[in-house]
């Protein structure tokens, strides 16, 4: 039973989908926030490679060296979203023009390269890299084992994490106050929210969540590094964001929708399985998603129905004319 | 018991000393009106009083106690609350939860959110000041009139001693007007302050038991209420005689039918109301006035009529000849002259030169291939200034750099020239300060002297009744006549809705 193609689709979307939901639910939180950070591919690849790094350089026990690795990376995509939040809140730059250049920057042909090549981190075998922490026994418990008890603890921790989330937007007073900041933030400003504050923060947030999703393929699906690892899967998140209408239980949807996508054709082709070029589809669908969504929301009207942010990608400045 | 006290404020902007040494005293229990042309300075007062402005000298004491406030937040907490033109609300949040944002005492300062603990609060403090609203409903779903009163609620329920609204009743019909009136003295009874910030004489006669005038960044005058009369505070406020009753115009509408609307529908694209079977017509050197509050498909109407906004059923003809739908030239071709009501961002291109603006829709004609006629533009240009007592530096100025009655005048400079047969100004002379005004009106009564249809779209009944020969009235779309040009308390009631008549096609001729 554990090996019927449905339950194997669904453990591995698991497994591919949670970088896919690191990035969305730190971008969520960017979003929410009103910054739009088109940033997430590139502060990925860099969280990627310093996660890699880290675990490279630290000699600890191997559960200490993979903590302090997903740490390097949150600490190496939260650097890289301090540039974006410098530029578009303090200089409120274009947000677009902002993150397309930070994705350019750290992306597959720059930084993240430089750092992996320069540090000589390519083609390196991990010493350490996440595992399913439960016995085996409990994974080859029908269904559930595969599904639940054989994924890592970046698995687990993700799923802490949407519901802190979730609980944190809809039910507590700073959440309160970070969507009024990314729905009208002059009405916050009036109120004593400081709107420069929760934008820094969740963008800062966000961009660690981001380097956190790049050590996901680091160490724990790949586990290695390789230049551009991450291939795509950013801008894939950034559109997740918008499927699942800015919210993070449904972040968790999409993103394992996307995950079992990509399984999938390797999986047919192991099973002797053909249905033409399935490599082809599933591994354009979140692609040709991703940019019908992308358009989509540079269109107000939809926007506004789809729910986003009222005042996302709207530089703030405090009205005094 | 003086509750808001300014002594020597004053705020200097790059250029411009906004206020002047201002002494300003609002009292406990009453309604204290501020009074001045645009640019006399009261809004900047007001941003004082309520934390958004620190004075560059002078000080605020309330209740004797000096102030001082670094943001909104601090003038809050003081007990100062101000309803602003824009409401300050989160259009996605329910009442409640935009009572609990930035709440520092009450339920809001708990980490954890329940929105549900205000709604009781909310159905008392409605009930008492009848301000009646849901506590559940989202901002979105609500009349403007309602988010005024979430506004009110709001400052309520923080425990405002000052109140300060500005312009409160720019967005409401008479009957809203009247009801917020009662729900201020409500609030004065119990010994707390309102400010009621207006250039509005009338509404000041009738809400306010003192009134301080301001002009050019100086309090002119303090008065009691009930010793003034509207020609002496217009006086006050434009520093000379003004004549405020009616303007009529000498000329009698003769000439035939220029514009005529028929069973025209156009959509909307907001959350304003479409436009359905608008028909009407309006003759020679006729002005004829759409009255209503706005967002109720005046925009829908002019924009439709202009070809700016493609109709979906019905037939414009101006001259008698049949406008194309949807196609702007066409219609200007035919005669017709549009004032928008967005002045500044479709009435000119903001950062083109005045004679480039004075240009934009006349610089086909006549021209040399695709080169423009660089002196001809200049001329015009100068023309345009002198003739309309533009203030402005000079041709070359860029439109945006003018004050909004400046503007205007560049724009009808535009409109009138050429061949004027048919004109739309809608709001035309909304924002603009009392001489702008006047300037503004003289021009469109001239236009309809010489024998242009004029369709005046105005939300301000004292404009309408100084210039129209007819009235329609808008309300949800559908147009319907007055019987009377001058029956205020029939407009009224067609303005909120009441006794519409239910066909889908009023005719108005």
């Amino acid at each position: 039973m554990n090996n019927s193609l449905l339950v194997v689709l669904i453990a591995s979307g698991i497994a591919y989908g949670t970088p896919l939901l690191y990035g969305a639910l730190g971008e969520l939180l960017a979003e929410r926030s009103g910054v739009l950070n088109l940033g997430v591919e590139g502060m990925m690849l860099v969280g990627a490679v310093m996660g890699f790094w880290a675990e490279q350089r630290v000699h600890a026990g191997a559960a200490l060296t993979l903590i302090i690795a997903v740490l390097a990376a949150a600490f190496a995509g939260m650097v890289m979203s301090a540039i974006h939040a410098f530029l578009v809140i303090t200089l409120r730059a274009s947000q677009i023009v902002s993150g397309l250049a930070l994705t350019i920057f750290a992306g597959a042909a720059g930084l993240s390269s430089y750092l992996g090549s320069d540090l000589n981190l390519a083609d390196v075998p991990a010493n350490h890299s996440f595992h399913a922490i439960f016995p085996s026994s409990m994974q080859s418990w029908p269904i559930v084992g595969p599904i639940i008890f054989g994924q890592d603890p970046l698995v687990y921790a993700s799923w802490v994490l949407v519901a802190a989330i979730a609980y944190y937007l809809t039910r507590t007073r700073p959440g309160l106050n970070v969507r009024a900041v990314g729905e009208a933030p002059g009405a916050a400003d009036a109120m004593g929210i400081n709107v420069v504050k929760y934008r820094y923060l969740h963008v800062l947030a966000g961009g660690a969540l981001a380097g956190v999703a790049g050590s996901t393929f680091t160490l724990a699906i790949t586990p290695q590094w390789v230049s551009g690892i991450t291939g795509g899967a950013g801008w894939i998140a950034i559109a997740l964001v918008i499927f699942a209408f800015w919210r993070p239980e449904l972040c968790l949807v999409g993103a394992y929708f996307f995950g079992a996508l990509q399984a999938l054709a390797p999986e047919l082709q192991a099973r002797n399985i053909n249905l033409g070029p399935t490599e082809l589809w599933t591994n354009t669908i979140p692609y040709v998603a991703t940019v019908i969504v992308l358009v989509l929301v540079s269109w107000r009207g939809a926007r506004r129905r789809l729910g986003a942010p009222a005042a996302l990608g709207v530089p703030y400045v405090r009205e005094e004319a | 018991m003086a509750t808001i006290t300014l002594k020597g404020v004053t705020k200097r902007f790059p250029g411009v000393v906004a206020n002047n040494d201002v002494d300003f005293e609002a009292t406990a229990g009453e309604v204290h009106a501020l009074l001045g042309e645009n640019g006399a300075g009261k809004s900047t007062l007001s941003h004082i009083m309520s934390g958004l402005y620190r004075p560059d000298e002078g000080e605020i004491r309330l209740d004797g106690v000096p102030q001082v406030f670094h943001s909104p937040r601090d003038a809050i907490d003081a007990g100062v609350c101000m309803v602003h033109q824009h409401f300050r609300l989160v259009d996605r949040f329910t009442v409640a939860e935009n009572l609990i944002l930035g709440d520092r005492r009450g339920v809001g300062r708990k980490f954890q959110l329940d929105p549900g603990a205000v709604v009781e609060q909310v159905r008392t403090l409605g009930e008492r000041y009848r301000l009646p609203v849901d506590p559940r409903a989202r901002i979105w779903q609500l009349s403007v009139g309602e988010r005024q009163r979430v506004e009110i609620l709001k400052a309520l329920y923080e425990e405002a001693k000052v109140l300060i609204l500005d312009e409160p009743t720019a967005v409401l019909t008479p009957d809203e007007a009247d009801t917020l009136f009662e729900t201020l003295r409500e609030i004065v009874a119990e010994g707390r302050t309102v400010i009621f910030i207006s250039h509005k004489l009338n509404e000041v006669k009738a809400v306010s038991d003192r009134v301080t005038v301001m002009r050019a960044g100086r309090v002119v005058a303090t008065v009691p209420t009930k010793d003034a009369t509207p020609q002496s505070l217009a006086s006050l406020m434009v520093g000379r005689e003004l004549d405020v009753t009616k303007r009529r115009r000498s000329g009698v509408p003769e000439g035939g039918a220029v514009l005529e609307v028929q069973d025209v529908w156009a959509p909307s694209y907001r959350a304003t109301t479409s436009l359905k079977g608008a028909e009407f017509t309006v003759n020679g050197g006729e002005i004829v006035a759409v009255a209503g509050v706005a967002g109720n498909g005046q925009r829908e109407l002019a924009e439709a009529i202009a070809g700016l906004r493609p109709r979906t059923r019905g037939t414009v003809r101006i001259g008698g000849r049949a406008v194309r739908n949807g196609d702007p030239r066409h219609a200007y071709r035919a005669g017709l002259g549009y004032v928008p009501e967005d002045r500044l961002g479709t009435g000119v291109a903001p950062n083109l030169s005045l004679s480039m603006n004075v240009e934009l829709k006349s610089h086909r004609d006549g021209t040399l291939g695709p080169f423009l006629r660089m002196a001809r533009m200049r001329e015009r240009a100068e023309a345009a200034i002198e003739t309309y007592e533009v203030k402005a530096p000079g041709p070359h100025a860029e439109a945006a750099t003018l004050s909004g009655g400046n503007i205007q005048k560049i724009v009808l400079a535009r409109e009138f020239a050429g061949n004027l047969k048919a004109l739309i100004a809608a709001s035309p002379t909304r924002g603009l300060d009392v001489s702008a005004v006047d300037t503004v009106q003289r021009h469109i009564a001239e236009a309809a002297d010489r024998g242009v249809a004029v369709l005046l779209i105005s939300e301000d009944l004292d404009e309408i009744l100084a210039l129209a020969d007819r009235v329609l009235v808008m309300y949800e779309g559908r147009l319907t006549p007055v019987e009377r040009r001058d029956d205020v308390n029939r407009i009224g009631v067609l303005m909120a809705g009441g006794d519409v008549d239910d066909s889908p096609a009023n005719t108005a001729t």
